[in-house]
């Protein structure tokens, strides 16, 4: 029999209204599961037995009264930078350490309101800053298909839980690909959706106006099932998105018969792993079989993006990250006078990546220097967003890799900031554009590493990003999983 | 020796009085014990966010129309960078670009002479906490720890920038007088300077008479009334002429004003040390204020002081008691009561804004606790008007009315104050005084009229004041004819 942490959030789904298992059941599964991977990854950072002990046993009643919430006792993994009710949210920073807050953001409650049992608080790069969750001050997080290597990042921590069973999905945020570059590098599917589809209350604020909650799951439908379960216009988040949602799952099975499909010049060629441009063009020609209409599109602002994003981003974590200051709640260290406390706290409580984004953006807004940084990035993400739009009228979704590599080794990259910021060269332009995308599983390198194949849609295209997402899924066949969910389980 | 021109500009912090916070739903109150009106956003917690509470920005948006403003259709929030305890986010919300209002003008009025003050802009800032300094001596330095309420934190503020238009001291009063009476007009503020719910910093430079270049300027702080507003400033042109005419230079700083002392002393030094870094506020779009949005606001505006003064004096009131009315609400509800049911303006208004007034502040009482009525201030009146009263008894009566001892007629009739205007009884009196004066009679008809006032004073005090003076002289005149 299959064990019960392998299951997706569909087949869960069935077996829990079939009664073939309870919502405890599921929950002891998957605990056990991370009780033997966790020694290994570090997926998490706070397991919550007791709440999700208790979100399992209510699951389990409103499962035999014939609730039909298609959440409701499947056991699912938050980031750490997701606010949780009475349960620690550190965003993996040391300054936020002990903190538990006060209030639940609004996925978290949405979430909650679904059924949903939270089992606990996933590790990340500190703030979300980092693209290998080894910028967390509790230590990093592996991947479960070679523990050598790094899951990806900031959402590293949901990414290796869902691929390894320790949730059955997770929730991310995804600034400039946190979310996608992660599931790409697990063997995961996960999306971004359009800025403003999910609630950003109660999310620790990275770079507000790109910062996007978004899921992580084993396949494609189950992904649109957990956003769906978030997004809808929220009256604590003023840059929520007050229209009719776009549907997300309706298009799954329809297949690509007809639409058209851009292929990304920029991001078809150089910097990118042979390896992975191999496996890319496969899927497009597939796709091509499939009957979607395959043509190359050129964004030239693409080039950009990057340097445009190092200065927008850091710019709105220098503002959003002061806040914390030893004034109110977490790390404080004392000093004679208050302003030296202040500083201290921050110089002991920032680790050095979240460190260097505060200053860098502090220069780029400094009296002097805006207009040359901040206001010419600005420029950028405005030309960027003319590419796509103009894009978007020639065809209905582009596609690309995901990650330029497959996952890399722990501590490859961290001597050199900059390397790694190329690996977010593929997703940054969608969130400068606050589109939506998605990274869909789509093979193994030859050294058994999971490759990603993003489809990204126009802002609220989410029910045909779906739809190539889940043609692509089945044309792909991805079924591996990591030896380490693989690997016999000790039964208790 | 130079002849100095002095520059003032003001920016005034208006405290807007909403149901709730600029960005939280947090209540506005004062009153509560620390940090109890306070929640995730309004502290700063890690993920919470803002969201603009929209009748502060109609607030906001009336005070801009009141001062004639452009209504911007598309307002943008910035932030405003600096680390302080108090500023949960290290960060205060504020405008820069496109504020929600900008170029208007207030005009002022300094003993009759009329100027107007530009305003360069209105917009919207929240409010910071409150600290108090736990020490030997109660400030800074020397604290030992400092206590911290989040209550005002992010209470809605308002502020009114005025262009350097300002000449003197005296027109830096006005022009704060005349604004506080337009915010409290407009009901978004009790605009109360000693309790801090209005603010003035104040720009302060001079100039040689003529010159249009403009000074090194000094920003005063810390005025908390509108007489320490006009002090200060004038302290501080005195200073600055001194400074100069001594050789020295002025330096762009901040000043204290102390009120004992009577003198300004020096803050903060501005040059180069302040960049805040001001960026658009990526949680919150841009403000759309479409063309009903703002014509809803300008319907709604209420007549604003000057038109109301400009209206009392049309109905026929004196400069001084129209001003000294328009300020006065309940007063101005009578007087406008009164004059509409036909009662003489001028009259109804030397009598509010004089022994009303007076007997409000001698006894401690409002207008509501007195016997006062728009009735009685019309039937009063028209005793007047009709000789039943002189002007002195109209008074004794008023007095009587506002004791609660009944109506104008009442008060009149139990006091024995109703003029004779009896033409046989006053003739009766005056044929008895003229039989006593003869020769008064001689000068007046040998062309002296001077003797007429005193035989109507005679006449008067025979009938114990209570005969129409008028009357009498008429009588008076024609008897002494020849």
């Amino acid at each position: 029999m299959t064990d019960l942490a392998d299951l997706t959030i569909a087949a869960a789904g069935r077996g829990l209204r079939s009664g073939a298992f309870t919502a405890v059941d599921l929950l002891d599964a998957v605990e056990r599961r991370a009780a033997v991977t966790e020694a290994h990854l570090h997926a998490y950072l706070t397991l919550d037995r007791a709440g999700a002990r208790v979100a399992a046993e209510a699951a389990d009643v409103a499962l035999a009264a014939g609730d039909p919430r298609p959440l409701l006792g499947i056991p699912l993994a938050l980031k750490d930078n997701m606010v949780t009710k009475g349960v620690e949210t550190t965003a993996s920073s040391q300054i936020l350490a002990g903190w538990k807050p006060p209030y639940d953001g609004t996925a978290a409650s949405r979430l909650r309101d679904a059924g949903a049992v939270i089992v606990g608080k996933t590790n990340l790069d500190e703030f979300a800053m980092g693209s290998s969750t080894e910028n967390s001050a509790y230590g990093p997080t592996r991947n479960p298909w070679n523990t050598d290597r790094v899951p990806g990042g900031s959402s590293g921590g949901s990414a290796a839980a869902v691929a390894v069973g320790s949730a059955l999905g997770a929730f991310g945020s995804d600034t400039g690909g946190s979310i996608r570059q992660p599931a790409s590098l697990t063997g995961t599917v996960g999306a971004k959706p359009t800025y403003g589809l999910v609630s950003r209350y109660g999310l620790i604020a990275f770079a507000s106006s790109l910062d996007q909650i978004g899921p992580i799951a084993r396949t494609v439908p189950d992904a649109a099932a957990l956003l769906e379960a978030v997004v809808g216009w929220d009256p604590m988040d003023a840059t929520s998105y007050n229209g009719d949602m776009p549907s997300i799952s309706k298009s799954l099975d329809r297949g690509v018969a007809g639409l058209r499909i851009g292929v990304v010049t920029e991001l078809s060629g150089e910097g990118i792993d042979p390896e992975v441009l191999a496996a890319t063009k496969q899927v497009i020609d597939r796709l091509s079989d499939a009957g979607a209409d395959v043509v190359e599109i050129s964004l030239p602002a693409i080039e950009y993006a990057l340097s445009a994003y190092y200065l927008i981003a850091p710019a709105e974590c220098s503002a959003n990250l002061a806040r914390f200051d030893g004034v109110r709640y977490g790390l404080r260290i004392d000093g004679a006078t208050t302003e030296e406390m202040m500083a201290k706290t921050r110089a002991e409580g920032f680790g050095p990546e979240v460190t260097r984004r505060i200053l860098l953006g502090t220069y780029a807004l400094s009296a002097g220097y805006y207009d040359a940084f901040y206001g010419q990035a600005q420029r950028v993400r405005t030309l960027l967003r003319n590419d796509f739009a103009s894009a978007y009228g020639r065809v209905d979704v582009l596609v690309s890799p995901t990650s330029p590599t497959t996952a890399f080794e722990v501590g490859a990259k961290t001597a050199d900031p900059l390397t790694m910021y190329f690996a977010d060269i593929c997703t940054i332009a969608t969130n400068l554009a606050g589109d939506p995308a998605i990274s869909v599983p789509i093979g193994l390198d030859d050294a058994g590493l999971p490759i990603g194949f993003q489809i990204m849609a126009p802002a609220l295209g989410e029910e045909v990003m779906f739809q190539v997402a889940a043609e692509v899924e089945r044309l792909a066949a991805f079924t591996e999983r990591p030896r380490l969910a693989t690997s016999k389980v000790v039964t208790p | 020796m130079t002849e100095w021109e002095a520059v003032i500009g003001i920016e005034t912090h208006v405290e807007l009085q909403t149901k709730s916070k600029m960005f939280c739903g947090c209540l506005v109150d004062s009153g509560d014990e620390p940090n109890t009106a306070v929640c995730p956003v309004c502290l700063a917690l890690p993920g919470a966010l803002p969201v603009p509470n929209k009748e502060a920005i109609e607030g906001i948006l009336s005070i801009g129309d009141a001062l004639e403003c452009t209504l911007i259709e598309d307002s943008l929030f910035y932030r405003k960078n600096y680390f302080y305890p108090d500023l949960p986010k290290n960060y205060q919300i504020s405008q820069y670009t496109f504020p929600l209002c900008l170029d208007g003008r207030l005009a002022v009025d300094v003993d009759g002479e009329p100027t107007v003050v530009g305003i360069t802009r209105v917009h919207m800032e929240e409010d910071t906490g409150k600290s108090t300094h736990i020490g030997v001596s109660g400030r800074i330095h020397g604290a030992n720890h400092t206590l911290l309420d989040f209550n005002r934190a992010g209470v809605p503020l308002v502020e009114v920038v005025s262009e350097p238009d300002i000449r003197s001291p005296e027109q830096a009063r006005a022009y704060g007088a005349e604004l506080q009476r337009v915010v409290r007009t407009l009901g978004v503020s009790d605009a109360r300077l000693e309790e801090g719910s209005m603010r003035f910093d104040v720009n302060v430079s001079v100039r040689p008479a003529g010159s249009d270049i403009l000074g090194t300027r000094t920003e005063v702080k810390n005025v908390n009334s509108l007489r320490s507003m006009q002090r200060a400033i004038a302290y501080e042109i005195t200073r600055q002429i001194e400074v100069l005419e001594s050789g020295g230079s002025i330096h762009l700083e901040t000043r204290h004003w102390d009120e004992a002392k009577g003198a300004t002393r020096s803050g903060r030094t501005k040059e180069g040390s302040e960049d805040y870094r001001y960026f658009q506020d990526p949680d919150l779009l841009p403000l759309h204020i479409d063309e009903d949005w703002r014509k809803r606001v300008h319907a709604r505006r209420p007549e604003l002081p000057a038109a109301k003064r400009a209206r009392y004096v049309a109905l026929g009131a004196d400069r001084s008691t129209a001003d000294l009315l328009a300020d006065a609400g309940d007063l101005a509800a009578l007087f406008e009561a009164a004059v509409s049911a036909g009662a003489d303006a001028r009259t109804i208004g030397i009598w509010l804004t004089g022994e009303v007034v007076a007997y409000l502040r001698r006894e401690d009482v409002t207008i509501d606790e007195t016997g006062l009525s728009a009735d009685s201030l019309v039937e009063l009146a028209g005793m007047t008007g009709d000789g039943d009263l002189s002007a002195t008894a109209a008074k004794e009566v008023l007095g009587g009315v506002l004791a609660g001892e009944g109506t104008p007629s009442q008060v009149a009739e139990a006091r024995d104050l109703l003029q004779i205007s009896d033409a046989s009884t006053i003739e009766t009196e005056v044929m008895a005084v003229l039989d006593q004066h003869p020769d008064a009679i001689e000068k007046i008809r040998n062309g002296d009229s001077k003797p007429i006032g005193f035989l109507v004073g005679q006449v008067m005090r025979a009938t114990g004041g209570k005969a129409d003076p008028r009357m009498v002289q008429d009588l008076i005149r024609r008897k002494t004819q020849a």
